[in-house]
C-alpha cells in the first residue's frame, strides 16, 4: 500500500512536470501548426536562466524572471526567423527549429559549461511535507504539483474568460476570419510562441533543481513530449494533461518493479535457464523496459486511434 | 528500367564513375581516404533518405534504424564468415545489410506509412527511440554499450584484395556506391516513381486514379530501407564496429540535416548535401571545437534563406548562365558571397576566441587564430573581429534588394524569351 501511494504521488509530480513542457509544445502547435523541436531547448534554457538569477537574486524572484525571459526570446526568434520561414511551409519551419536546439544547447554550454550546475532547491522548500507510513514526500514535489496545477488553471481561464484568450481561441480555427475582423494574426502567434516558450522556461524553472540542470537535460525530455502530445491528440490541451499523467504514472511505476517473464514462470513452476531459447526477453525485467514504454504507447495509440486520446483531427 | 538512351546522360554518369575512381588520387593526403569513405557512405544514406523525402514527401525521422540494423546484421555476419560458420565474400556483404534494412523495412513499414505527414514523422520518430532503447535491453545481439566489433580481413586475400588497406575499402564502398545511385535514379524513372511523386503532391488524387496511398509509401519505404542497409553495411565495414549510435536519432537526424541542406528537390541534391555534410562534421570537428554551432546555424540559415538547399541554388545559376543572363547577376552576387565570408571570418573570430577563453582558459589566454597570434585578454582582436562582422552584416543587407531585382528582372527576361520561341 505504502508502495503504491507513494509511487503514485511520485508518477503524478512527473506527470505533472510533463504536462508543463508539452501544454507550451501543444498550444504552439494547435495554433501554428509547428512542430516545435526546440521546445525542450526552452525547458533547458529556463533551468539554467534560473540557476544564473537564483545565485544572484534567490530563487522567488527566479521563478518570476526566468520564465518571462525565455519567452521573450521566444517571441524575438518567432518575430525575426520563424516568420520568414513561415512561406516556405510547415516542414521547414519544423527543421528550423530543428537546427535552433542545436544552437542553443552549444550556446548553453558555452556559457554555462559542459557540466551540470549547482541549481539546488531553496532552503524554505526543503524538506518532508508530510510522512506516509514510513516514506517522505519532499515539500518541492508538492510545490511542483501547486505550479503546475496553477499553470493549468490560469491558462484555462485566460483562454476561456480573457479577450485575447478568445481572439487566440478563434485564430486557432479560423486565423483569415480572425484577420479580416481587424486583429493582428501575426502579433497573436508571436504571443503565443513566446507564452508556450515562456511554460516550458517555467518547467525548467521548477524542474531544473528537482533533477539536475545539465547540457544533456533537452534531450532526455525532448522525445517523451512529443510522444505526450501525439497520444494526448496533437492540438489538444486537456488531452496533453491526461496523457502528461498517464505516462508520468506509467513510467514511475514501471522503473519501480523489478519482475520479469522468469519471476512469472517460476512462480507458476516452470524453471528457466539461461540456455532456454528467447531468455534474453524473458529475464528483461519491466523496470529495465521503463524507458521504451512511452514510445509503445506511442506506436498504439497512433496504430489504433491516430487522432490521440483527445484529439480532433489527424495529425 | 528505362534506357539511358540520352548521351548527355550517359556522359554525366560516367563522369561520376570518373570521380568515384581519381577522387582517392587527388586527395590521398591523411585522414582524406577515410573521409572519402565516409562521404561515399553517407551518399548512399542521404540518397535511400531522399526516396522517402524528395520523392515522397515522407519526413522521417527514424531512418538510422535501417541503415543500423542492417549494420548490425552485417557485422554479424562478418563475424560468422570469419568463423567459417557461413561463406561470404566480404564483397557482397552489403546485400546482408540491404536485405536485413529491407526486412525491417517491411515490419516497421507496415506500421509508419499508414499515415502521411506529421503523424508519420511522429511515428518514425517513435519507433527511432523504441529501436535504440531496445538496442541497449539486448546485449547479446547489440553489444551493449560498447557494441560489436569484427576485422574485415577474412580468409585468404584474393588476387591481392584483402580489404585490409582503406584504399580497397574505399574502392569497395565507390562501387556499391555507383551501383546504389544508378538504381535509385533507375526507381525514380518506373512507374513506382512517378506515382510516389503523384502521391506526395496530391495524394486525394492518386486515390481517385485508383492507387492505393499507402501501398505506395509502403513499397517506397521498403526500397529505400534496402538501400539504407547496404549504406549501414558498409559502414560497418569500413569502422569495424557497430553500436546503439548506429541506430540512434542523432543519425537520423545527421541525414535529415544533409539531405536538406543538399536540396531534397533533385536527385544529386543529397549528393552535393553529404559531400558538404561530412565536410562540415569531420574537417571542421577536427579544427575547432565550435563546430557544432557551425553547423546548427548553417543549417538555420539555409532553412531561411536558402529553402531548395544548395541544389537548388546551383540549379537557378545554371539557368541564368543556359539563357545568358548570367551576366546580369554574376557581379552583385560575387560582391555578396565576399560580404558574406567578411561576415562569417568576424563571426568565426569571435566564436572561437569566446570558446578558447569560456573552454581552454586554463593553457593561457593566448591563441591562433586565423595562422595570427592574438591574446584574448586584449580587446582589439575582440573589436576588430566584431567590426568585420558587422562591415560583413551590413553590406549583405545594402545589396540583398538590388541583387533580388537582378535576379527577378534576369527571370522575367528568360521567360520572355521562352514565350517569344527565341531561345
Amino acid at each position: 500500500m505504502e508502495f503504491v501511494l507513494i509511487t503514485m504521488l511520485n508518477g503524478l509530480s512527473y506527470g505533472l512536470l510533463l504536462f508543463m513542457l508539452s501544454s507550451g509544445l501543444t498550444l504552439i502547435f494547435s495554433m501554428m501548426g509547428v512542430l516545435n523541436f526546440a521546445h525542450a531547448s526552452f525547458y533547458m534554457l529556463g533551468a539554467y536562466l534560473a540557476y544564473a538569477i537564483s545565485a544572484q537574486f534567490g530563487f522567488w524572484p527566479a521563478l518570476v524572471f526566468a520564465p518571462l525571459l525565455v519567452g521573450l526570446a521566444g517571441m524575438l526568434i518567432e518575430r525575426y526567423a520563424l516568420r520568414q520561414v513561415q512561406k516556405f511551409g510547415h516542414i521547414s519551419q519544423l527543421l528550423f527549429t530543428f537546427g535552433l536546439s542545436y544552437v542553443m544547447l552549444e550556446l548553453v554550454q558555452l556559457t554555462w559549461g559542459r557540466v551540470a550546475v549547482p541549481y539546488l532547491i531553496p532552503a524554505e522548500l526543503n524538506g518532508a511535507l508530510f510522512t506516509l507510513y514510513s516514506t517522505d514526500f519532499p515539500i518541492y514535489k508538492g510545490f511542483m504539483m501547486l505550479v503546475a496545477l496553477a499553470m493549468l488553471g490560469s491558462i484555462y481561464l485566460l483562454l476561456t474568460y480573457t479577450r485575447i484568450g478568445l481572439i487566440i481561441q478563434a485564430a486557432l480555427t479560423h486565423p483569415d476570419m480572425v484577420e479580416a475582423l481587424g486583429h493582428n494574426v501575426p502579433r497573436v502567434f508571436m504571443l503565443v510562441f513566446g507564452g508556450g516558450c515562456a511554460l516550458a522556461g517555467l518547467a525548467g524553472v521548477v524542474g531544473g533543481n528537482a533533477f539536475v540542470t545539465e547540457p544533456g537535460m533537452a534531450a532526455t525530455v525532448g522525445s517523451i513530449i512529443f510522444v505526450v502530445i501525439v497520444v494526448g491528440g496533437m492540438g489538444s490541451l486537456a488531452g496533453s494533461f491526461f496523457a502528461s499523467l498517464l505516462i508520468g504514472i506509467l513510467v514511475t511505476y514501471a522503473v519501480a518493479l523489478d519482475y520479469s517473464m522468469v519471476t512469472l514462470l517460476s512462480k507458476i513452476g516452470v524453471s528457466v535457464t539461461p540456455s532456454t531459447p528467447g531468455y534474453a526477453v524473458l529475464n528483461l525485467t519491466i523496470a529495465s523496459s521503463a524507458q521504451i514504454l512511452p514510445y509503445v504507447l506511442l506506436i498504439l495509440v497512433l496504430i489504433f486511434r491516430p487522432k490521440g486520446l483527445m484529439g480532433k483531427r489527424e495529425g | 528500367m528505362k534506357k539511358l538512351n540520352n548521351t548527355g546522360q550517359i556522359l554525366n554518369w560516367a563522369g561520376y564513375a570518373v570521380v568515384l575512381v581519381i577522387a582517392p588520387l587527388v586527395f590521398y593526403k591523411g585522414a582524406s581516404l577515410s573521409i572519402l569513405s565516409q562521404m561515399g557512405i553517407m551518399i548512399i544514406f542521404a540518397l535511400s533518405y531522399n526516396m522517402l523525402l524528395g520523392q515522397g514527401g515522407m519526413l522521417s525521422f527514424g531512418h538510422a534504424v535501417y541503415a543500423g540494423l542492417g549494420a548490425f546484421f552485417a557485422i554479424h555476419a562478418m563475424n560468422l564468415a570469419s568463423d567459417h560458420v557461413i561463406t561470404l565474400p566480404v564483397s557482397l556483404i552489403p546485400l546482408v545489410g540491404g536485405c536485413a534494412g529491407m526486412l525491417f523495412g517491411v515490419l516497421f513499414g507496415y506500421v509508419t506509412t499508414k499515415k502521411s505527414g506529421t503523424t508519420f514523422a511522429m511515428i518514425t520518430l517513435g519507433i527511432c527511440e523504441l529501436v535504440h532503447s531496445s538496442s541497449l535491453m539486448f546485449p547479446e545481439f547489440f553489444g551493449g554499450e560498447g557494441g560489436i566489433t569484427t576485422n574485415r580481413v577474412i580468409g585468404a586475400p584474393f588476387h591481392g584484395i584483402s580489404f585490409g588497406p582503406q584504399i580497397q575499402v574505399y574502392y569497395l564502398i565507390a562501387f556499391w556506391l555507383l551501383i546504389c545511385t544508378l538504381g535509385m535514379y533507375a526507381c525514380t524513372k518506373t512507374p513506382l516513381g512517378k506515382i510516389m511523386n503523384a502521391v506526395r503532391d496530391n495524394p486525394e488524387r492518386a486515390e481517385f486514379i485508383g492507387y492505393n496511398t499507402q501501398w505506395v509509401r509502403y513499397l517506397t519505404l521498403i526500397i529505400s530501407a534496402f538501400f539504407a542497409g547496404v549504406a549501414g553495411a558498409l559502414s560497418a565495414i569500413n569502422y569495424e564496429i557497430v553500436s546503439a549510435e548506429n541506430v540512434s536519432l542523432t543519425l537520423s537526424a545527421n541525414v535529415l540535416l544533409f539531405t536538406y541542406i543538399g536540396g531534397s528537390g533533385y536527385f544529386f541534391g543529397p549528393v552535393i548535401g553529404a559531400v558538404v555534410g561530412v565536410l562540415l562534421t569531420t574537417v571542421l570537428s577536427g579544427y575547432t571545437q565550435a563546430w557544432q554551432l557551425y553547423l546548427g546555424i548553417f543549417f538555420m540559415l539555409s532553412v531561411m534563406y536558402m529553402p531548395g538547399g544548395l541544389a537548388s541554388s546551383i540549379m537557378q545559376n545554371l539557368q541564368l548562365v543556359r539563357h545568358r543572363q548570367f551576366a546580369m547577376v554574376w557581379r552583385l552576387q560575387s560582391v555578396v558571397i565576399g560580404f558574406a565570408l567578411l561576415a562569417l571570418t568576424g563571426f568565426a573570430g569571435l566564436t572561437e576566441m569566446l570558446y578558447h577563453r569560456n573552454f581552454e582558459s586554463d593553457s593561457g589566454s593566448a591563441m591562433k587564430l586565423f595562422y595570427l597570434d592574438c591574446d584574448v585578454a586584449n580587446a582589439t582582436p575582440w573589436a576588430i573581429s566584431a567590426l568585420i562582422l558587422v562591415a560583413g552584416l551590413a553590406g549583405i543587407h545594402l545589396l540583398r534588394p538590388a541583387m533580388h531585382a537582378r535576379r527577378l528582372n534576369a527571370a522575367s527576361a528568360i521567360e520572355a524569351a521562352l514565350k517569344k520561341g527565341s531561345v
